[in-house]
């Protein structure tokens, strides 16, 4: 009896201390007056993803350009950080005081759980004003309200042309202006098989995944109240009847065999830029490695045409970039926000950190801004990161679930046409994605 | 009386007391020998089970936990993704497992024919094993493309279709079965050691009484090394439910796709067809942060590893015990 005593209260205790643990584990809370005041001297941890040395170099002129702001802030660089570390050393309790990440997809489930402070006491004690931001920016730095991020750094989508294999045709500026221009320039070889892409449709095409090319036909990715829009909103099915009708031309075996004969996206075989296909829908960045890997070609950009009945929202494209913010446990968070805050409204900071990197600064003022020193082409997608019409994928606490689910809807059922019914198909789509965000408590 | 057993004699209360302490100061010594393992057996086994079959009927995203009852059992039913990747886990389990095993016995027993060059030949199939599996799948990956690889360069020229592994979701998995035979270094090794420890007297009394090469194999060679085969069976159904690196690797090479912001990749490539139980139980867990349900997954593996490792087992046992007999 006695040992079933003891037994019972060893598991009472072990119970209450995994209790305790879990609630230490979970607890926490975010104050805008919480550890030293800005102005204290003081030395602050700011994890970042950045590791090349010209990437980590422009960080390091950003950040002197901060010390002469602030100079009793001392700040301490740390390169090479990833959303699992990051995660990792919130949970630990012992986290930097400034995270940055290169992706947006953990956005909703770090302001969802509080893992990043919620920023907005900051904001308004800062007076910021977040109207130098465009729309789609402040929408994927923020999940149902809780804005725990801000943009650093940009990257926009646009067209990209080679100017030979066009023939002195124009940019196309609609889908079927893109579709009757993709079938003239293409070049096939005698049995079919594709020797020069007009424009390769498929979402198995590097950047030409569907959260790049879907919004361009206006979709809405989520209802209002956040649940699976796929069956809802007919724009999705113009996208796919596009889409496979381009595919169809080529006709799909071709398409796979011409997808099969490319390398790698970065490197210097890259079709564009060997001149493989005459347009590419790609990002900002690829100017940079046109500069650098094939300096000798002739190349335009453009913005990413639109649906024929979106003529008006022309100029716009998918946008998406770095986020920084302060995460909870961070010990001197008021410092953290004031970092945090320069380098994301400083136009300065932000040129010198576009011009090393090639990215879009993220504010609007920055993008005007006569100290940027990029390529001609460059100018495309500074117009499209600002156009009201540009959009994003906004987060959902799943990692932005829904539109890997949509892509490999596309890619494995779509494309090699299994699907008889888009509808239907759509609407499973939609009770997979609903069901895999009430996992996920969104 | 079993050697080593207390003889305690009645001799009333006192003497009993005696036997009882005397008892509890053996208990205690045996326990306090034990505990360097007790301790590693609880917090490195014991524990996380415990806390994994805990966070299995909660929805916990690393930063808060709510209980949610059987919600992750439920959702596993029509989780199409996780049954995908139990299929394609099995499928590596009966298919890349036996061939390895085989190919290590094959080669190590053809390691024990060859008369010249043993060190060398043993030196060039163990080799693979040691390359990082990052580093081995990108290379078999690039060698094996049907538009820039070597392999492909060759055959195209010598007019032999070789398949598209790698991008064809068919030829996928047997792709991934010859990147693990081309690693099989280490099964070979063992092999090559059991083979090396049958006695060669056994093989000269059979061959008196007539046994050919075969009936020899059968019946000395296969009972006498059945506990490394049972051994490297095991292992390798083990080692095969942790199979990550190399699909991860091989889908995300094939694919020429490269991670940046706002580009979601989902392992599996092509096609789910290289989509295994631990990719799908990372993806779950710190991909879309479901750590309660990326739970229910470990469990399921460890349930599949539990019923295989005990029919090898039995299967093994039977076998030696018949060929004992």
């Amino acid at each position: 009896m006695a040992t079933i005593i003891s037994t019972r209260r060893l598991v009472a205790a072990l119970t209450a201390a995994g209790l305790g643990l879990t609630a230490a584990c979970t607890a926490g809370g975010d104050k805008t007056d919480d550890g030293p005041k800005a102005d204290e001297k003081q030395t602050i941890q700011v994890w970042h993803g950045w590791n090349a040395p010209h990437e980590v170099k422009a960080f390091q002129d950003a950040v002197a350009g901060f010390n002469k702001e602030h100079p009793n802030i001392t700040v301490k660089l740390v390169g090479g950080q990833t959303d699992d570390r990051i995660t990792n050393a919130i949970r630990g309790g012992n986290p930097p005081d400034v995270v940055s990440s290169f992706t947006t997809d953990s956005v909703g489930q770090w302001c969802q759980s509080g893992a990043w402070q919620n920023l907005s006491p900051y904001i308004t004690k800062s007076k910021l004003d977040l109207n130098q931001f465009p729309a789609a920016v402040r929408k994927y730095t923020e999940y149902k309200g809780v804005r725990c991020a801000m943009p650093l750094l940009a990257d926009a989508y646009g067209l990209y042309y080679n100017k030979k294999l066009m023939k002195g045709e124009q940019p196309p500026k609609t889908m079927s202006e893109l579709t009757a221009l993709a079938k003239k320039l293409t070049v096939r070889d005698p049995d079919g098989t594709i020797k020069v892409a007009g424009f390769m449709p498929s979402a198995q095409y590097y950047e030409h995944q569907v959260q790049h090319l879907a919004p361009q036909f206006g979709v809405k990715w989520l209802t209002d109240d956040g649940k699976a829009n796929f069956a809802g909103d007919p724009q999705f099915q113009a996208y796919l009847k596009w889409n496979k009708e381009l595919i169809d031309w080529y006709g799909y075996k071709n398409v796979k065999k011409f997808l099969r004969s490319l390398g790698q996206e970065f490197e210097s075989s890259n079709p564009f830029q060997k001149g493989k296909v005459a347009m590419a829908i790609d990002g900002e960045w690829r100017t940079k490695f046109i500069q650098q890997e094939a300096s000798s070609l002739d190349y335009g950009t453009a913005p990413a045409p639109v649906s024929d009945d979106r003529a008006s929202s022309y100029g716009g494209g998918f946008v998406t970039g770095t986020v920084i913010g302060v995460p909870r446990g961070a010990k001197h968070a008021q410092a953290g926000w004031e970092f945090v805050q320069y380098l994301t409204t400083n136009t300065e900071a932000l040129v010198t950190f576009a011009n090393a990197l090639g990215n879009v600064p993220s504010t609007i003022p920055s993008l005007s801004s006569t100290k940027l020193t990029l390529p001609p082409q460059f100018r495309t997608f500074l117009d499209v990161f600002k156009n009201p019409a540009s959009s994003t994928t906004p987060p959902t606490p799943n990692g932005n679930d829904y539109v890997v689910r949509f892509q490999k809807f596309v890619q494995e059922e779509w494309e090699p046409g299994k699907v008889g019914d888009p509808g239907a198909a759509l609407k499973k789509l939609d009770g997979d994605v609903d069901g895999a965000l009430k996992l996920a408590g969104g | 009386m079993a050697p080593g057993s207390l003889r305690v004699p009645f001799t009333g209360t006192r003497t009993g007391t005696a036997a009882a302490r005397a008892r509890r100061r053996r208990r205690l010594r045996v326990l306090a020998f034990l505990s360097p393992w007790l301790v590693g057996f609880a917090l490195f086994f014991a524990y996380p089970l415990a806390a994994t079959v805990y966070f299995s009927f909660t929805r916990y995203n690393l930063f808060t936990l709510e209980y949610i009852g059987l919600d992750n059992y439920k959702y596993l039913l029509h989780d199409g993704e996780a049954w995908t990747s139990m299929r394609n886990t099995l499928w590596l389990i009966v298919v890349l497992v036996p061939l390895k095993v085989l190919f290590g016995l094959g080669t190590a027993q053809l390691m024990t024919k060859v008369k010249r060059g043993g060190g060398l030949l043993r030196s060039v199939l163990y080799v693979p094993y040691l390359i990082p599996p990052v580093s081995a799948t990108v290379a078999f990956v690039f060698l094996m493309n049907p538009g820039t690889g070597p392999f492909h360069t060759i055959t195209d020229r010598l007019g032999i279709p070789l398949p598209d592994f790698f991008n064809d979701a068919p030829w996928a998995k047997p792709g991934l079965t010859l990147l693990a035979l081309w690693a099989v270094g280490d099964v070979m090794i063992i092999m090559l050691a059991a083979l090396l420890n049958v006695p060669q007297s056994l093989y000269e009394a059979a061959a008196i009484d007539g046994a050919g090469a075969w009936s020899r194999f059968r019946h000395i060679t296969l009972p006498t090394i059945s506990p490394v085969l049972a051994f490297s069976a095991v292992t390798g159904v083990i080692e095969t439910l942790q199979y990550f690196t190399q699909p991860m690797v091989a889908g995300k090479v094939a694919s020429g796709r490269a991670d940046l912001p706002g580009t979601q990749y989902s392992p599996g490539y092509p096609d789910g067809s290289t989509l295994t139980l631990p990719q799908w139980l990372y993806d779950q867990g710190f991909r879309q942060f479901n750590m309660g349900y990326a739970c229910v997954l470990a469990l399921v593996m460890f349930a599949i590893a539990m019923v295989f490792t005990l029919f090898l087992l039995r299967q093994f046992r039977a076998f030696a015990g018949e060929e004992a007999s």
